[in-house]
């Protein structure tokens, strides 16, 4: 008797499991639609700098300088036509899948009447405190009109004191504003495998104060990705998931970005088609 | 074996029938055998459920938990019973059989609780020992660097035992742990001065803000809770069940306490909101937001102390002791959990490893994320169950002697 009663809970167990991963899988196979609730990507604080760039230098150069998650190491995509430039001082990808390149070629498409480059300065392994030695240097060689700087990975992972992470990044976004440069701060990846074992949430409340002190626009990176997971667009708990998941969240990544980046510097590529 | 929970007995401090004659009337403790004090019970049981639920991904009951309304969360809650109970039953321990004797009690209960942290570490070090090896996602190469640590376990393992590295979610039994160890020196002088008890934990608390005091952890950072602050809350537990909520009762009913608590807590909910609805925050004014932020949780923030204070005050003064309520079966998980915490704090630290874990290798959704907290807080809720049916029982079978020692037991010894 209790073994019958057993096996038909086992059955009813596996039968549940299989509907499940069933549906799962199914959701898989749909192209994600990637979209980002508006409020994501409401920036309050304006770019004044790169609409001045658009509107009136007719030109815009953007830096992305980020820890490695700004890089897919492992991408072997087609070579695309709007290459960056490579860059021999710095560890700049060749064309790739990642999300600054993708990001130029979205930047390209909204505004097509403009020369639009995107540079990546990549420094991997390098808390932030590490790195704003190194912000000014870069920002003088590169003059860009906007900076988005990706950081905070590092900082979590080592878990560093999130004061000291704050002022580092406080000193960071000081000392590229005094440079002459936008600036926008991406926070970490939403990366729920690693959840048990690196703390996220002071880092990330910490660039919103600052980001808030300096009324420079904080691209919410971890939300948007969460956002993602949550209504199914990607499977990020995937094991294995190979190289394709990766392009497809970088992909996406590029193009909120890019909206962003328009909408907080109050562009409206519309106008700016006639020219 | 021991009993690992150290459940409370007897009624609300501000309604405790004071006797005199010893010390002061404050530390007199009720003869035994009174009515247990359910609410205690409940709110630490509550605050099991909620740690459980903060430690999974976020999903639909994440809404549910205190910290999406304001400043504190769960931990302040469990931090402070812990103290409450913890002073209620060594006090008595204290006053009835000496301080040699409470002292030892505590330290075997120390122990037990450094055990229960060394089988959680253990569990945590086999699952991401397996997530080592099995997940290869090439958008997280950077993130995955974290498992580095296991190239060099002589470190790591070491370093565990010291409590100097603790994974994410493993936090609160590490400071639990340096709480208890101090308890019984603050018992002694708490059963004399309350008031200088409390009064140099408040200095203490001031002086971690003044100099800086933190506890370092490996392989870098410092403790995510630092004892020096939290330590303020435990101790202000203890004052309060050793008399001091009975004393504050008058502030406690007073309706200015209420509105100060009810407009503290509002304006704490509209803060929040601020995180939660980028749309609201500009009507937060600029020099109050850098007066606040960072909102520090590591060093217990007063902003964090004074709304689980206006909290409390509210709790205390609206849900009553003998509410009806507390006894009916719809409550029973809850209080069954609160009664038995430390074993359910680790199958809740347990059940959130494993319920990462099916997310990661069964199926995602927001479906399957319901699924795992709900069914996690019925296995929660039935080995609570199971605890007090064992304890029941094995109180039952004994002599006399022995069911009075369960008596003891269920009163809140750990004998």
């Amino acid at each position: 008797m209790t073994a019958i009663l057993f096996m038909k809970w086992t059955g009813l167990i596996v039968a549940t499991f299989a509907v499940l991963s069933g549906s799962a899988s199914a959701a898989d196979d749909a192209k994600p639609a990637c979209d980002v609730p508006a409020y994501l990507l409401a920036a309050e604080s304006r770019l004044t700098k790169v609409e001045d760039a658009i509107k009136v230098r007719g030109k815009l150069d953007v830096l992305v300088i980020g820890s490695r998650s700004s890089s897919l190491a492992a991408a072997t995509g087609t070579p695309l036509n709007n290459a960056l430039p490579n860059n021999p001082s710095s560890v700049s990808g060749p064309p790739d899948a990642a999300y600054p390149s993708r990001l130029q070629i979205f930047l390209r498409d909204k505004l097509p009447s403009l020369p639009i480059t995107v540079t990546v300065d990549v420094q991997p392994k390098k808390t932030s405190e590490e790195m704003v030695a190194e912000l000014p240097k870069i920002v003088a060689a590169k003059k860009p009109d906007l900076v988005i700087w990706q950081t905070g990975t590092v900082d979590a992972m080592r878990a560093i004191d999130p004061d000291e992470f704050r002022n580092a990044v406080d000193e960071g976004v000081a000392a590229m504003k005094a440079a002459g440069t936008d600036v926008i701060l991406m926070n970490l990846q939403y990366s729920p495998r690693t959840e048990t074992m690196i703390t996220t949430a002071p880092y990330i409340d910490n660039m919103r104060v600052v980001a808030q002190q300096h009324d420079v626009p904080l691209f919410d990176r971890f939300a948007i990705m969460r956002e993602w997971s949550e209504s199914g667009d990607f499977d990020l708990f995937s094991p294995s998931p190979g190289v394709d998941l990766a392009k497809r969240v970088h992909e996406c990544l590029a193009r909120a970005l890019s909206t962003f980046v328009i909408d907080a510097a109050r562009v409206n590529p519309a106008e700016l088609k006639p020219q | 074996m021991t009993s690992i929970a150290d459940p409370t007995a007897g009624p609300l401090p501000a309604k405790r029938p004071a006797r005199g004659g010893v010390a002061a009337p404050a530390i007199t403790f009720p003869v035994s055998g009174t009515e247990r004090e359910l609410r205690l019970d409940l709110f630490r049981g509550l605050a099991l459920w909620l740690i459980f639920i903060d430690h999974l991904p976020q999903n639909i009951l994440t809404w549910l938990t205190i910290r999406n309304y304001g400043f504190s969360d769960a931990t302040e809650i469990f931090i402070f019973i812990s103290g409450y109970t913890a002073a209620f039953v060594y006090g008595r321990t204290m006053q009835e059989q000496g301080f040699v004797i409470a002292a030892a009690r505590i330290l075997r209960r120390v122990w037990t609780i450094y055990v229960a942290h060394v089988f959680l570490f253990t569990i945590f070090l086999a699952e991401i020992s397996y997530v080592a090896t099995s997940f290869q996602n090439p958008l997280y190469t950077e993130e995955m660097g974290i498992l580095d640590f296991l190239k060099q376990p002589d470190v790591t393992i070491v370093q565990a035992l010291l409590l100097r590295f603790r994974p994410v979610n493993m936090d609160v039994l590490p400071l639990y742990i340096v709480l208890m160890l101090f308890l019984a020196p603050i018992l002694w002088l708490m059963r004399r001065k309350p008031d200088i008890a409390l009064g140099l934990s408040v200095l203490l608390y001031a002086l971690t803000w003044e100099f800086d005091l933190y506890l370092s952890a490996y392989p870098n950072g410092v403790w995510a809770f630092n004892p020096f602050a939290w330590q303020l809350l435990f101790v202000f537990g203890a004052w309060c069940a050793l008399g001091g909520a009975k004393r504050m009762s008058r502030i406690l009913d007073s309706n200015i306490t209420l509105w100060i608590c009810v407009a503290y807590l509002l304006a704490a909910f509209w803060v929040t909101l601020t995180w939660y609805v980028p749309q609201f925050h500009h009507l937060l004014p600029r020099i109050i937001e850098q007066w606040m932020y960072p909102i520090n949780k590591t060093d217990l923030d007063v902003l964090r102390f004074a709304h689980f204070l206006a909290l409390a005050a509210l709790t205390i003064r609206f849900l009553k002791k003998d509410w009806p309520g507390l006894k009916s079966p719809r409550l029973r998980p809850l209080i069954l959990c609160g009664q038995h915490s430390l074993e359910i704090f680790c199958i809740g630290v347990f059940l959130a490893f494993a319920g990462h874990f099916i997310l990661a290798e069964v199926s995602g959704g927001a479906f399957m994320h319901f699924l795992i907290s709900v069914s996690g807080i019925m296995v929660m809720s039935g080995a609570a169950w199971v605890f007090s049916w064992y304890k029941r029982v094995g109180g039952k079978t004994g002599s006399g002697a022995k069911s009075q020692k369960a008596e003891a037991d269920l009163a809140g010894g750990d004998a």
